[in-house]
């Protein structure tokens, strides 16, 4: 039990799915600045640990086709967390930003160009990504095999690491760093010094077992999927502890901060309608055939959403059709065995299947009961916190800030003002782990 | 000419290689946010037109070994800046087009309407080391990149109508997915799908800058000669916009232009390929109300940003908007507005 316990909140920015409601009024642009600038600024009142922002690289596409229900279209992570480091003082700015698509000496140089500018407030969301699909918009084209992204991935971020610490604290003569690996081949001297906080903060969110012996190797912050059940959530964390102390890392090495949903209502009579509200609001019928459809492997979007399931089973497709969206690599014959089952059993319509089987369920309930619970995951060591992605952008994070840290403050449970003025202090990390050990950290460690 | 804007190139301490040295504060100070602030905020106070940010993945040069890449500087004062044009290099050769376009379509976001792009060649091998990449070194290949580079960036600003987010709540769609169109750019070296990820910009093609060689793919070239009648004869060739560089040294109180030039010299001497003026404040402005009679524009490279630019903002712009030559930028307005350029039709519309 760890009874003192803070816990720590990020927002992330997500935006381009079926969760983030557009058809409400107060459902601003998608990609306007006033948008950004407003979550920030809310976020930053709230005493947030982060703001953090997804990453695109192509538009999401169903049966060949852009897709065309959900938000779309967002701004460069990194230059759009630069602008919003010129208007905020203590927020720390994470970016998602993939290691297939990306080059180190690029990219760990615009990383630390917005840990600089920002005084020591930027993070990296580090995701791999394997189709070729993806691809087709980039140089390097085609594919990754799976088993190489995270060998990459791993690469990538010893190259970044070893560009970062090039340049020692009390000198203004970096090393040269070169780097010859089975994915890279560089040589360069680094254009920056570190940062307040040593260099950014490495946020990573792979499952599998591979993904989680990755972060515990890896990363300074796991962004994870465990932020809805609490035993699931406690299980993760106590797993994560064990593979930290194999990597040879203290057991609290990680911080843990699962994405999350938050609903409140201002009074208990109130939840349920507010819950509902905003189910309807994220599975209109038009959404729940197109998630069906994904299922199934073909455009369904002329049923009732308001009838039953399909009654024929899905043909399995060669390939995924869905590109860029959570369902891939599931057997969709099992999903829709499933699914039917679950209909039959509680007589469910499509739509209703859908959001019972879709809907994340995160924490909704009145300010203090929300604030309880939040206090008991992070206390007990289910997590450190989370990562709020707010039903409606930008005023969706309002009511956490202006009903829920209060609560959460008046259980001694959140800051009531920052105490430090960097990401790292903010979520209470050690050193980078390149910065421990007085082994020598040169390029060609970066194996 | 209706219009003659007026730039400044703000990389580092100023352009001569020793200009740290004189810099108002201290180096532990130059990359920070507040200091880059402080200079661009100086620059938009004076009434330029635009300020511009060189760049390279190589260190600058011996002397001064950091820079935050120019993307990240012109982002950083884009929301906290309200006329002033903002003109990051960023450069073709090796850099991924597809992430340039999303990275210049945000910051023309963040600034409402005020981005630009100087298109730049990168020659150096020491860059495609830095990168990973086969280094470019034939002219020929130098500028098949820039040109590709340039056009499926353009292609991938107009992959989104300015009418694609509909939010329509009958149908329960939010994009016309009707006027999203793939690019399907097919370079030599490179392919890229599209459609972007980022919607349009809002001058729906950002200003973009290059040299003579790309003037069929620029808004404006940037005229780098350093004798003065070459220079104007190169401006006068151009159908397009044309931005005529001039490194400027002026003469500051107690010391002359010359003075200060010597002693910067004695560090290091500075190499340039550009018109050249060292001088009182009043020939200068002389110079620049001549140059405008055949040129659309200037891009100022000060030998001290610290120095040179209070001399620039007390003396000889107040002169050029007192004449008439020059106009300071409208609040509000674009940076194609302020350049007298058109918001250009996307390619796909219907009229």
């Amino acid at each position: 039990m760890r009874s003192r316990a803070q816990v720590h909140f990020g927002v992330f920015f997500q935006g381009v799915n079926h969760t983030t409601i557009w058809s409400d009024p107060a459902s601003g642009s998608q990609i306007d600045f006033e948008t950004f600038r407003r979550m920030i600024t809310t976020a930053e009142r709230g005493l947030f640990d982060a703001f953090f922002l997804g990453e695109g690289l192509r538009l999401r596409e169903q049966d060949g086709k852009i897709l065309d229900l959900d938000i779309a279209g967002r701004p460069d992570a990194i230059a759009q967390l630069s602008a919003l480091a010129g208007i905020t003082e203590h927020i720390g700015l994470v970016a998602t930003q993939n290691t297939t698509y990306n080059e180190p000496g690029d990219l760990a140089r615009r990383l630390a160009g917005l840990d600089i500018l920002s005084d020591g407030r930027a993070g990296w969301n580090a995701v791999t990504t394997d189709n070729a699909w993806t691809g087709e918009n980039f140089r390097r084209g085609g594919f990754l095999d799976h088993e190489l992204r995270y060998e990459r991935a791993g690469q990538f971020i010893r190259t970044a690491r070893a560009i970062w610490d090039s340049w020692a604290d009390d000198t203004n003569a970096p090393r040269h760093v070169d780097v010859s690996t089975s994915q890279f081949d560089i040589s360069l001297d680094a254009t920056l010094p570190r940062s307040p906080q040593g260099h950014p903060v490495i946020f990573q969110a792979g499952d599998s077992p591979t993904g989680r012996d990755f972060a515990a190797a890896n990363a300074d912050v796991i962004f994870s999927g465990h932020g809805t059940h609490f035993d699931d959530a406690l299980a993760f964390a106590n797993d994560i502890r064990a593979r930290l102390l194999a990597a040879g890392r203290p057991a609290d090495d990680i911080k843990i901060l699962p994405g999350t949903q938050i609903v409140l209502a201002e009074k208990a009579s109130e939840v349920e309608d507010k819950r509902r509200w905003v189910l309807d609001g994220q599975y209109t019928g038009q959404t729940a055939l197109s998630l069906v459809g994904q299922v199934w492997g073909r455009d369904l979007s002329d049923l009732d959403p308001d009838g039953p399931l399909p009654a024929d089973d899905p043909v399995p497709a060669p390939i995924s059709v869905t590109r860029g969206a959570a369902r891939d690599g599931k057997d969709p014959i099992a999903i829709a065995k499933d699914w039917r089952a679950l209909a039959e059993a509680k007589n469910l319509s499509l739509r209703e299947v859908v959001i019972e089987t879709s809907a994340r369920s995160g924490f909704v309930g009145t300010p203090g009961q929300v604030a309880d619970e939040l206090a008991r995951w992070v206390r007990a060591g289910a997590t450190d916190g989370f990562n709020i992605s707010p039903y409606i952008v930008p005023g969706g994070l309002d009511e956490i800030v202006d009903w829920l840290v209060p609560e959460l403050q008046e259980r001694g449970a959140y800051r009531t003002e920052y105490t430090s003025t960097t990401l790292r202090g903010h979520l209470g990390l050690r050193e980078p782990l390149t910065r421990r050990q007085n082994t020598e950290t040169d390029g060609s460690a970066a194996g | 000419m209706s219009v003659f804007a007026l730039g400044i190139e703000l990389d580092g301490e100023g352009s001569h290689p020793a200009a740290w040295r004189r810099a108002h504060h201290p180096p532990s100070e130059s990359l920070s946010g507040r200091t880059l602030a402080q200079k661009v905020r100086a620059a938009e106070n004076a009434g330029f037109t635009l300020a511009t940010f060189d760049d390279s993945i190589v260190p600058p040069h011996a002397g001064l070994r950091a820079r935050v890449d120019a993307v990240n500087r012109a982002s950083f004062v884009a929301a906290a800046t309200s006329t002033i044009g903002l003109v990051p290099v960023v450069e073709t050769t090796y850099a991924e087009p597809f992430h340039t376009s999303s990275q210049l379509a945000t910051l023309d976001y963040t600034s409402r309407g005020r981005g630009g792009w100087i298109a730049a060649r990168v020659a150096d091998p020491a860059a495609a080391r830095a990168w990973g990449r086969t280094a470019l070194t034939d002219g020929a290949d130098l500028d098949r990149e820039q040109r590709d580079s340039i056009t499926v960036v353009r292609d991938l600003w107009d992959s989104w109508e300015d009418d694609a987010v509909v939010r329509d709540y009958a149908s329960g769609r939010f994009l016309d997915r009707d006027k999203l169109h793939y690019v399907d750019f097919e370079g030599e070296t490179f392919t890229v799908k599209g459609p972007a990820i980022v919607p349009r910009p809002p001058q729906g093609q950002l200003v973009v800058l290059g040299t003579e060689a790309d003037r069929e793919l620029v808004d404006v070239v940037l005229v780098n000669e350093p004798d003065r009648d070459a220079a104007v004869d190169a401006a006068s060739r151009s159908d397009g916009l044309t931005f005529i560089e001039i490194a400027v040294t002026l003469d500051t109180p107690g010391t002359s232009a010359t003075e200060r030039l010597a002693a910067l010299n004695q560090y290091e001497r500075a190499k340039s390929s550009r018109l050249e003026y060292a001088g009182p404040a009043t020939g200068f402005a002389e110079l620049l109300t001549e140059l405008a009679a055949h040129t659309d524009g200037v891009r100022l490279f000060p030998t001290v940003i610290d120095e040179d630019l209070p001399v620039l903002a007390r003396y000889v712009l107040p002169a050029l908007f007192k004449s008439g030559v020059a106009h300071r930028p409208v609040p509000g307005s674009s940076l194609r507005g302020n350049l007298g350029l058109a918001r250009p039709a996307n390619r796909h519309a219907r009229v």
